[in-house]
């Protein structure tokens, strides 16, 4: 039975260049004398160190721990012992240091304890996405979100298909194909865990046509399983079918609404090579050291697949390519479509690195100049998001970000097509990825201002209270001041008074001695005694 | 016509009473173009514009005292903020008031810090800790890089530090200087 495939929106045929990589079998890269882990190789939170400089680590010992839900814990990629803890060139399009653990090889390569899984039927799902992210597996597609929390399916909604994506679109990788072809069975093991983990109901695996070796040696691998609920649908090559997005779409017919996720419709989507991670990391407990890398070129002259240790530097993976580095121009991460350009040879390989590509010449411009948009449509009809990137071109250029978003910016996958038929060459992808961050560091110094702001009012409502504070103290002490002053002259007064009052007294008596003495000369002996009564009288009033 | 009368009165005072009910009921408490223009703002609260704080500068725009071109942290992203909002003409910043500059925040070399407290009361954001002869230090997440500290400091222990770039508040560079630059290359060739 051949499932009902469908169609997305544009897409292109491009010029695939892949037998040059798919030609010679996957070696083991050699291991350098320096491996360098970055600690943040997923989407998340960045991991914490747990080792010291100077400790000695086994291969897939962990030596850094997820800090969060979503994040991932690194692991020793070989045996040696920690040289530094420090920040170290990173592969992003920045050529920014990031903090890194170098570990200097022993050339033992000496495994760790293994704990595998005898069956993993009989383990509970909770206790297997457990495993699968203390085995710090992230997406390997590219976008390295941890596998663990897409393997969680949400209360509500019970994933009903699980999908594997095979599809790899982009121009010269081939890891992926290579990885299909040689190891069919760990693919399909890793598929059948996942199904576990999720209980989905279904499991498609979705190829491209041009692969025919992959899905020969898949169909093979399944018809000695007999699972009726795989299977393996062949999907016309036209890029981006790899996209999340697309593949659902062509595969299932349905399209996931904007902000939300395939899983809120019953669909996980993984990549192939997250698939013979989560194997490797059950069946046999080994956790995510190393992984499938292509390294092409036109500039190579032995462009292979090679599994590589996580943390080898990109010039090693050169040298084994034989890479002419004076026939190279650029040196790109990822594809040319949407890699991005490396700022050196001294970077790591991180676990989403799926392709080296050096390439002799400018590739997506060759040198022609950039002209004004003529306003032809021809990005439009490619974009396999449905997006008017012209319109979102104009508004970035402009800088209006309120307008670039109304034209939904950010459903934007960033994959190239419009840039590659725009017939003025200009870098609209570029564009983009400035308005993107643009937007996203315009918020962040708004929360900044918002938070500056806030900091400023209440500074002031403190310098105004206590103003007023200040204020109120001064009343009150005067008010003290004036009551103990009025007190005082209360006081005063009553003294006053009484002086008063007894000097009148007095003055009284004495009219009346006098009035006395007038009146009656003859008891004249008796008129001393009443002064001396009135004196004495005066001195007890006082 | 007295029916024609009555109801066009009556239609005239009821719609009157409306009017005057919604006015009360609806009443816009506080000049709404002094908050938008102060959420343009950096909030650095620097003063360089010649106001003390954003606050008092969005005020001074709004009722037409200020011109739009008088933030140096703000730079030309906020004048054309300003510019868009109010619908007046984008012009240069001036110079005046300083330059714009990359963010930078304020970092006490704390062994020379004397304790004084005269950055603490300097600072418009309460980002300095400290008390009196108790080292001083810069919440360097809040500090707004504003440079008020710096001229109370007796002993000129402050410097102003760049602000790192984290790989996670990196953005792409706008694309433009490429290709005008190729196709100003290009002109030339043209006319050579």
């Amino acid at each position: 039975m051949t499932r009902k495939l469908h169609h997305f929106h544009g897409g292109l045929h491009l010029e695939f260049h892949k037998s040059m990589s798919m030609a010679a079998a996957v070696e083991r890269a050699p291991l350098p004398k320096e491996l360098v882990l970055p600690l943040h190789q997923h989407i998340g939170e960045p991991a914490e160190p747990v080792v010291a400089v100077g400790d000695t680590v086994l291969k897939g010992q962990r030596i850094a721990r997820a800090t969060d839900y979503v994040s991932a814990p690194v692991h020793a990629s070989t045996s040696g012992r920690v040289v530094a803890i420090e920040e170290r060139p990173v592969p992003h399009p920045s050529g920014l240091s990031a903090p890194c653990i170098v570990i200097e090889s022993d050339g033992e390569d000496r495994w760790c304890e293994r704990r595998p899984v005898a069956d993993y039927r009989k383990l509970d799902p909770s206790a297997l996405r457990n495993r699968i992210r203390d085995a710090g597996i992230v997406g390997m597609g590219g976008a390295g979100f941890p596998s663990h929390i897409k393997l969680n399916p949400a209360q509500d909604h019970a994933i009903e298909t699980l999908i594997l994506n095979g599809a790899e679109c982009e121009p010269y990788i081939t890891c992926d194909a290579r990885l299909m072809q040689e190891r069919p069975r760990e693919i399909i093991d890793g598929l059948k865990i996942m199904r576990h983990a999720l209980h989905a109901r279904q499991c498609l695996i979705g190829i491209e046509d041009n692969k025919p070796e992959a899905i020969a040696a898949l169909r093979e691998a399944l018809t000695a399983e007999e699972s009726t609920f795989i299977e393996i649908c062949v999907i016309p090559t036209i890029y981006p079918a790899g996209g999340e997005k697309q593949l659902i779409k062509v595969l299932t017919g349905r399209e996931i609404p904007r902000n939300s996720l395939p899983a809120s419709m019953g669909i996980v989507c993984h990549n192939v090579g997250t698939a013979a991670a989560v194997y490797r990391a059950i069946v046999h407990g080994e956790p995510l050291v190393s992984r499938f890398v292509t390294v092409t070129g036109e500039a190579c002259e032995q462009p292979r697949n090679l599994e590589v240790a996580i943390g080898t530097p990109v010039a090693t993976l050169l040298d084994a390519a034989a890479c002419r580095r004076e026939a190279m121009a650029e040196l790109i991460l990822g594809g040319p479509m949407m890699g991005f350009q490396l700022p050196g040879e001294d970077v790591p390989v991180v676990k989403t690195s799926n392709c080296i590509l050096a390439l002799p010449q400018d590739h997506r411009r060759n040198g022609q100049p950039v002209m004004p948009c003529i306003r032809c449509g021809a990005c439009a009809d490619v974009c396999p998001a449905c997006l008017l990137p012209q319109q979102l071109y104009w508004y970035s250029h402009a800088r209006d970000m309120d307008r670039v978003q109304d034209h939904y910016l950010f459903d934007c996958i960033e994959c190239g097509c419009c840039a590659y038929v725009c017939p003025s060459h200009i870098p609209l992808v570029h564009y983009f990825r400035f308005a993107k961050t643009e937007i996203w560091a315009r918020e962040r110094e708004k929360k900044k201002a918002d938070l500056a702001r806030r900091r400023h009012e209440f500074r002031l409502e403190r310098l105004e209270r206590e103003k007023r504070e200040k204020e109120e103290r001064q009343r009150r002490k005067k008010e003290l001041l004036k009551q103990k002053q009025a007190g005082k002259d209360g006081e005063e007064d009553a003294k006053k008074a009484a002086i008063e009052a007894a000097m009148q007294r007095v003055r009284a008596r004495r009219e009346e001695q006098h009035a006395a003495a007038k009146n009656a000369a003859e008891p004249g002996a008796e008129t001393p005694s009443t002064v001396e009564t009135g004196r004495k009288q005066e001195e007890h009033g006082e | 016509m007295w029916t024609a009368v009555l109801i066009i009165t009556s239609l005239a005072v009821g719609f009157g009473l409306l009017l005057g009910y919604a006015a009360v009921r609806f009443k816009v408490e506080e000049d709404p173009v002094v908050d938008q223009i102060d959420r343009i703002l950096p909030q650095t609260q620097c003063g360089q514009c010649g106001y003390p704080g954003c606050r008092p500068y969005a005020e001074a725009i709004a009722s037409g005292e200020a011109d739009i071109n008088q933030c140096p942290p703000g730079g030309e992203t906020v004048i054309l903020a300003l510019a868009d909002l109010l619908g007046r003409d984008p012009k240069p910043l001036n110079e005046e008031h300083g330059e714009h500059k990359e963010k930078r925040v304020a970092v006490i070399r704390e062994a020379e810090c004397i304790g004084c407290t005269l950055c603490i009361q300097a600072c418009p954001v309460d980002c300095i800790i400290g008390a009196a002869k108790q080292m001083h230090t810069v919440i360097e997440e809040e500090c707004t890089g504003c440079e008020l500290c710096l001229p109370p400091c007796p002993v000129d222990c402050i410097d102003m530090v760049p602000v790192k770039t984290e790989l996670s508040e990196w953005t792409w560079p706008f694309p433009e200087e490429e290709a005008t630059a190729e196709t100003g290359d290009e002109a030339k060739e043209a006319a050579s």
